[in-house]
């Protein structure tokens, strides 16, 4: 029987490789052992994907969805309902990286194609990813390598690349920068067939010799008549590519970081960790599973719990999962991705290529009242199926006093490690509220409306904003 | 609390994505001009002139029309040295006023703490739109940040909990969890203050909607809906002298002609709906409005659109503005350029001490940290 804090553990891994588990499946991983969950998780081929199928044949409207919110919607649903709970945090990581918006695009199955690109390379070497990435055609549309020619370079791609995607400002110069842009002019989409009264055509890469500078190029010191693919061959062979990347992983699965502009002058909270993530990298030729295998497996990570502001999509979507009211298809994505979307997080539509700020700037007075309404609006809800199952937990547990209450709606909820000063204030309510008693249906009644009010609290809290 | 209504107030409208400043104000006469923009030109027959050498872009003509009348300040090659062309980096030098290193500290947020300096006004400043931009941020100062004035209200929600005892009930507790708290963090004290601001701010703007009426018929589009809802709480007598909003995206590296014009369009017309609006209020005499965007672009045209550049343009708007140009538009000419840009000849922070000074009455230097060029707009 797993123990408490073999629960705890898991229940750590799952909110950052995934978006929390019912406490059934923390129980079931739990006994299986925290090092054989991680390599489930790093291995989610061995689990069955969504199915296409169920899901386009009760929500038809998904299958290429014309825009927003439904395409927002669409992967909603994957990350609630999927069994790869890894690969789909690892699409979100990506995305929130290679951060690509449909504000620009306006073709968003292009973008849900370029998420399901994530997915496929999430857990490959990071070269391939960026060669995918380059020849992506949302991102070539995004950052303007449709408009980079032979003799006339568009250098967007090109910077952001360097700057955003892979080495950080500061490693690079301004030349260095237009030669990268000259080694990818050509790489472009195909002509765009115009839009249908039914939808889009999905885009397709292209490469165009005669629009590709096939002169020689001088890049990161090296000389060359580089291609794409040789500038991306540099580029993750840079100590600075694996120390950025290993940064960004750190910041989004351990402990939040101060925001990615200020990299180059603030040294990461955990130096050690990075250097280790580092060190992985090199030793791998850059290949993501066995990244991510240290960080899961490491001490780091380990003792990093409660050390991340959650993202809105990971709070709405762990709630979600916890109330149980979301699996498979139903009505109302559309309204979960608006949450997102209101709570500062549009999936899909990042604010720019410097996507969306972290950790603490999540949250703002307006941010901040959002998710507190949200959260407590479903775990105040004792007729959602998740709910029910703590209700009945907590009653066939005999729990009656305060004490008692609060603790077991923590560890229910989590397990949670709640400051002091905000278990006293639950205390205070549940001594207020009184015994939970289930002699008589009246009885019953009341205690589930204070426990109703109990997991509000909760989840109103600011604890509960930490992943 | 008493508010005099005659506070000055100040909206300020960021044009995120870095406008393309030659062709908003353009110098229609200059054959470098069109030399340098074989295709993202805005034709010298289609400008609306200001003098000889200079125009309004046509989707500006609501704007040119309160120039005429005197109420639209323009403040030619503004920017600052070094200009980086990253928008990342452009957008926090003028949210911190810091070119040099990176800031944290926004520039308004510091106007708002010495307007309150107690923050005893959780509404001294609201920001309309989702996510609070680095200008806002400073520990301490409350701002109000709204991205749906009509469901706007904390633990508004929980089933069963809607009666108004239970009610208040919720309310008190969740004060109390997020009471000052010794020893858990910056984060979990950032929070606590940002929660209990929260509550306060709600409960006094949640009346605004309910006393606006007014015959002005917005757009439809986020800009438009965002300036109302500025007139609905400026209105409302709420002691709120900062307003903050963003629209775009200006980042018009390809197909810019339509987008630009579109976006122009957007903004233009909800501006001077939003001018309308106010006087129909009597509410106009006491704010003004500045416009700005993180750097220009590039003077040559890339083909079908305009890369990142440097020196750009801005703007302060409203009926006690004394309109007209400020400042040089820079030169054109090639040994004048800077790595292609055009060099900006005027410190952003000199725009920004011109507000801080002659309409908040404030000191400027040690908000924008020193002494700049001011712009006498007043």
């Amino acid at each position: 029987m797993p123990d408490k804090e073999d629960i705890a553990s898991i229940a750590h891994l799952m909110r950052r490789a995934g978006f929390g588990a019912s406490r059934q499946e923390l129980e079931e991983r739990a006994a299986k052992g925290y090092e054989a969950t991680v390599e489930d998780l790093l291995h989610p081929e061995e689990q069955p994907p969504i199915d296409d199928d169920i899901l386009y044949r009760f929500m038809p409207g998904y299958e290429g969805a014309l825009g927003p919110p439904i395409n927002q919607a669409e992967w909603v649903y994957r990350m609630v309902n999927t069994q790869r709970p890894l690969e789909e945090k690892l699409a979100l990581f990506w995305h929130q990286l290679f951060a690509t918006g449909n504000s620009k695009v306006d073709n968003p199955p292009e973008i849900t194609q370029q998420i399901a690109m994530f997915r496929r390379q999430a857990l490959g070497s990071f070269r391939d990813l960026l060669v995918e990435l380059a020849k992506n055609p949302a991102m070539i549309w995004w950052l303007d390598n449709n408009g980079n020619h032979n003799g006339a370079i568009n250098e967007n791609w090109g910077r952001e690349l360097l700057e955003l995607f892979s080495m950080g400002v500061g490693n690079y110069s301004e030349d260095d920068i237009k030669d990268a842009s000259r080694a990818f002019t050509g790489w472009t989409i195909e002509p765009k067939i115009p839009r249908n009264p039914l939808g889009r055509f999905y885009w397709n890469f292209e490469y165009r010799a005669e629009d590709h500078d096939d002169g020689e190029k001088s890049f990161l010191g090296q000389t060359g008549r580089f291609n794409g693919e040789d500038i991306i061959d540099i580029v993750v062979k840079q100590p600075a590519t694996a120390r950025f990347l290993a940064r960004h992983l750190y910041n989004f699965f351990v402990a939040d970081e101060p925001q990615v502009p200020s990299w180059n002058i603030n040294p990461p909270n955990d130096p050690d960790a990075v250097d280790q993530l580092v060190a992985a990298y090199d030793e791998s030729d850059g290949d993501l599973r066995s990244m991510m295998r240290l960080l899961f497996n490491s001490d780091f990570f380990k003792n990093a719990r409660f050390a991340r502001v959650k993202s809105p999509a990971e709070l709405v979507v762990s709630t979600v999962k916890m109330a149980g009211n979301y699996q498979g298809p139903r009505p109302g994505f559309n309204m979960l991705a608006m949450e997102c979307n209101w709570q500062g997080q549009e999936l899909l539509n990042p604010p720019s290529v410097e996507s969306w700020h972290t950790g603490g700037e999540w949250i703002d007075g307006g941010a901040l009242v959002r998710r507190v309404n949200f959260a407590a609006g479903l775990m105040g809800d004792t007729s959602l199926p998740g709910i029910r199952e703590i209700v009945e937990e907590l009653r066939q547990r005999g729990v009656s006093a305060p004490e008692e209450f609060v603790d077991a709606c923590l560890d229910l909820v989590g397990p949670l490690e709640f400051s002091e000063s905000t278990r006293s204030e639950l205390l205070d309510q549940a001594t207020e509220d009184g015994e939970l008693n289930w002699d008589t249906d009246e009885d019953a009644e009341k205690s589930e409306k204070k426990i109703g009010v109990m997991l509000a609290l909760i989840t109103a809290s600011r604890d509960f904003q930490f992943a | 609390m008493t508010v005099t209504k005659k506070d000055p107030v100040v909206v300020i409208l960021q044009l995120t994505g870095a406008n393309d400043y030659l062709n908003t104000i353009i110098p229609y006469n200059n054959g470098e001009y069109y030399d340098n923009r074989p295709k993202v030109n805005i034709p010298q027959d289609t400008v609306l002139p200001i003098d000889d050498e200079l125009a309004f872009n046509p989707n500006l003509a609501p704007l040119k029309k309160m120039y005429d009348d005197g109420n639209v300040a323009i403040i030619h090659g503004i920017g600052f040295e070094n200009s980086p062309r990253s928008h990342f980096r452009a957008m926090d030098i003028w949210h911190t006023c810091e070119p040099d290193v990176v800031g944290t500290e926004g520039w308004v947020a510091k106007v708002v703490r010495d307007l309150d300096p107690k923050g005893e006004n959780v509404l001294k400043c609201v920001n309309f739109g989702q996510g609070l931009p680095r200008a806002l941020a400073l520990r301490g100062v409350p701002i109000t940040s709204v991205s749906n004035l009509e469901s706007y209200g904390v633990m508004s929600s929980v089933p069963g909990m809607t009666g108004e005892q239970d009610r208040a009930r919720l309310l008190d507790r969740f004060a109390r969890m997020y009471a000052p708290a010794i020893g858990t963090g910056a984060t979990m004290d950032y929070l606590g203050q940002t929660g209990r601001d929260a509550l306060k701010g709600a409960d006094i703007i949640k009346a605004a909607p309910e006393q606006y009426t007014s015959t002005i018929e917005y757009a439809d589009n986020g800009i438009a809906k965002y300036l109302r809802d500025v007139v609905r709480v400026h209105t409302a007598n709420l002691g709120t002298q900062i307003f903050y909003t963003a629209h775009g995206p200006f980042d018009t590296h390809f197909n810019q002609p339509p987008m630009h014009a579109r976006l122009w369009t957007e903004v233009s017309r909800a501006i001077s709906d939003f001018f309308d609006d106010l006087r129909e209020h009597d509410a106009a005499d006491n704010l003004v409005m500045m416009i700005f965007t993180e750097f220009g672009r590039r003077v040559r045209d890339n083909g079908t659109g305009t890369d990142h550049g440097a020196g750009g343009g801005a703007f302060i708007i409203g009926d006690n503005v004394k309109g007209g140009m400020y400042g040089t538009y820079p030169s054109l000419k090639p040994e004048d350029l800077n790595q292609g840009d055009l060099d900006p000849n005027y410190d952003f922070r000199g725009f920004y001490s011109s507000v801080i000074d002659q309409w908040l009455g404030l000191d400027p230097v040690p908000i924008v940290g020193g002494q700049f060029e001011q712009v006498q707009f007043v």
